[in-house]
């Protein structure tokens, strides 16, 4: 049922282990006309720029004379040298800390409390939890609610009740900023990885619960342990992906929040930081060189995810 | 249809259920309210939305905002339906290639064994973790010497290669179309292709139907303000944000605004998941 067991068990058309690698390949070239029109503009438009921009992080580029080599520079520069880049460092973790695990379990959670319901309900609960993600800039409706002024419908309604007596500056403020960031960002996480997550869940066959209960399993708790978690490895692995790189590149919708100069930099992240330098500043090299960081960052985090989702089911 | 109906399953308590009911009833209220101010206040005439202390409804409801819009829209110097048919054309056309390419590679990604497969599922993996933003540069450059700027294409063509849909759809190729069934189709004789298009892409219609979603909310957003420059080339979106931009006197109009552009996907996607629903009440899955 799983996809690392129909993995193995796959055949493919004429393929024997004993045959040459070119002889191989002949024989699949049916697979690789499948795979060429995806793989030609996936080569041309992703994997060619992505190595350019990896070399352009070793140069000094400022997008109108030719780069010129600078080593290790740019990362010395971002480490050493570049106090407010530490700073965005600093919120990033704390923020893909707080977000991506907890979107990425609430994700599945509700997924599977909707995967319950009936056919129609279900459907009309799914819109509710999906649709902060397809409207578009609707986040931005956060900005009236905490407006710093007293016309912020959460200012004004405080200010009503007597319960304070002048308006916070909840987005300029840094003790409140990061906190409305964040919970801003989770209303906002129920995206991709959810909606993947709804499709899994109802292609799991009733038979395997039905086989399931037979053999023993008593609650619903074991019952997602030992079946549809184990059913559900691929798109958890794919969930996980969607968490980690919303959450490390989150950028616009904190920028939308706080503004493009945030107080003391109190929810300036990584992201902010690489686009202030690529598109404000045209730096590009030192754009290129904080994006190669992230892509570490981010692909360490995935193996550590790939190991921890090895463990379910067991 | 009715075949499938959920009837109270095995090994469910009813305190759980009651718990999941009540989390789902506080996550769904949570979820909504910002969506209902949205909603309200596009509906609001001019002195209530300044009003002190804020309304969260509206109370006397009026269509002034978008009636304004309109008559803003009418005075355009591009037409208004232009600018909905170069967004029409860029939505269908990158919608389409999208799901083509990335259900092609990825039936064969999940369901073939050949040499390099292995590092084409890597590359594609890691490809979801680098940020688009550094790659803009060379991106633009390319397509200047495809001489591409100034034409649809340029938006559409980077949307047939986006990896999230194809891993996405060879997930559920790989968990839920069976090889026991391409090997059957294959001893009766059926080519790859068709068995691409005749049984495995009937069976996943879950995953290109979701792909459909996320696609055309990726598309509909875009403005193309990159590499479009000419004005009658330019799409909806571009146009809308344009009308908004006019300060306080605008602000019920970009609040129709705001209406308008998530009504179109959410639209899009009442109509997908009531498909997705069908699809799993009658087929039965597992490939059957």
């Amino acid at each position: 049922m799983s996809s690392v067991v129909s993995r193995r068990q796959m055949v493919s058309p004429g393929i024997e282990h004993k045959d040459s690698l070119w002889a191989q390949m002949k024989k699949s070239w049916r697979s690789y006309a499948f795979v060429a029109p995806f793989l030609l503009l996936f080569t041309i438009f992703t994997v060619i720029p992505v190595l350019l921009s990896i070399v352009l992080s070793f140069t000094y580029f400022n997008m109108l004379e030719f780069p010129t080599w600078v080593g290790w520079g740019n990362y010395i520069r971002l480490f050493l040298a570049d106090e407010v880049f530490l700073i965005a460092v600093k919120n990033t973790l704390l923020f893909a800390v707080i977000t991506g695990p907890v979107s990425y379990i609430v994700s599945f959670l509700v997924a599977w409390f909707i995967n319950e319901l009936q056919p129609k309900v279900r459907a009309f609960i799914t819109l509710l939890f999906y649709a902060p993600s397809i409207s578009g800039n609707v986040y931005v409706i956060w900005q009236t609610m905490f407006a710093t002024d007293t016309y912020g419908y959460i200012n004004a309604h405080l200010l009503n009740l007597g319960i304070i007596d002048r308006p916070i500056g909840w987005l300029i403020d840094p003790k409140y900023m990061m906190t409305i960031v964040i919970i801003v960002s989770l209303w906002m996480s129920l995206g991709t990885a959810f909606l993947a997550f709804i499709a899994g869940l109802q292609g799991i066959s009733p038979t395997l619960y039905e086989a399931g209960a037979i053999d023993g399993i008593k609650n619903r708790w074991q019952e997602l342990w030992y079946l549809t978690l184990p059913a559900m490895r691929g798109f958890l692995m794919f969930g996980a992906i969607m968490s980690i790189t919303g959450s490390f590149n989150a950028a616009g919708n904190i920028q939308a929040l706080t503004g493009p100069n945030p107080t003391d930099y109190a929810t300036w992240t990584v992201m902010q930081h690489l686009l202030d330098y690529g598109n404000v500043r045209y730096e590009m090299g030192y754009a290129s060189a904080i994006s190669v960081l992230l892509f570490c960052v981010m692909v360490g985090s995935q193996r550590l995810v790939q190991r921890m989702l090895h463990k379910v089911g067991n | 249809m009715a075949i499938r109906i959920r009837k109270k399953r095995l090994s469910r308590s009813t305190g759980g259920d009651l718990v999941i009911f009540f989390f789902l009833a506080i996550g769904a209220a949570f979820m909504a309210m910002p969506m209902v101010y949205t909603i309200s206040q596009a509906f609001k005439p001019l002195n209530e939305l300044w009003l002190f202390p804020p309304q969260f409804f509206v109370r006397n409801p009026t269509l002034n905002n978008f009636n304004d819009l309109l008559v803003l829209m009418g005075k355009s110097w591009v037409p208004i339906t232009r600018y909905l048919f170069n967004s029409l054309f860029i939505v269908l056309v990158g919608m389409a290639g999208n799901v083509l390419t990335g259900s092609l590679a990825a039936y064969a990604l999940a369901k073939h064994v050949f040499p390099g497969r292995k590092a084409i599922e890597q590359i594609i993996v890691l490809s979801l973790m680098f940020t688009p933003t550094v790659t803009a540069i060379p991106n633009y450059l390319l397509m200047s010497r495809l001489n591409l700027i100034n034409t649809y294409w340029s938006v559409i063509i980077p949307h047939w290669q986006w990896t999230l849909g194809l891993y996405l759809v060879s997930r559920f190729m790989a968990s839920m179309v069976h090889d026991s069934l391409l090997e059957a189709a294959r001893i009766d004789g059926a080519g790859e292709f068709r068995i691409y298009a005749q049984i495995a892409m009937p069976i996943v219609k879950p995953a290109w139907l979701t792909l459909i979603i996320l696609v055309f909310q990726n598309l509909w957003r875009e403005t193309g303000a990159l590499f479009i420059y000419r004005e009658e080339l330019k799409t909806l979106p571009y146009a809308l944000s344009q009308v908004a931009t006019g300060g306080i006197a605008r602000a019920g109009v970009s609040a129709a605004i705001t209406v308008i552009m998530m009504a179109v996907p959410i639209i899009i996607f009442v109509i997908n998941q009531s498909k997705i629903v069908e699809t799993m009440g009658t087929s039965g899955m597992g490939g059957e």
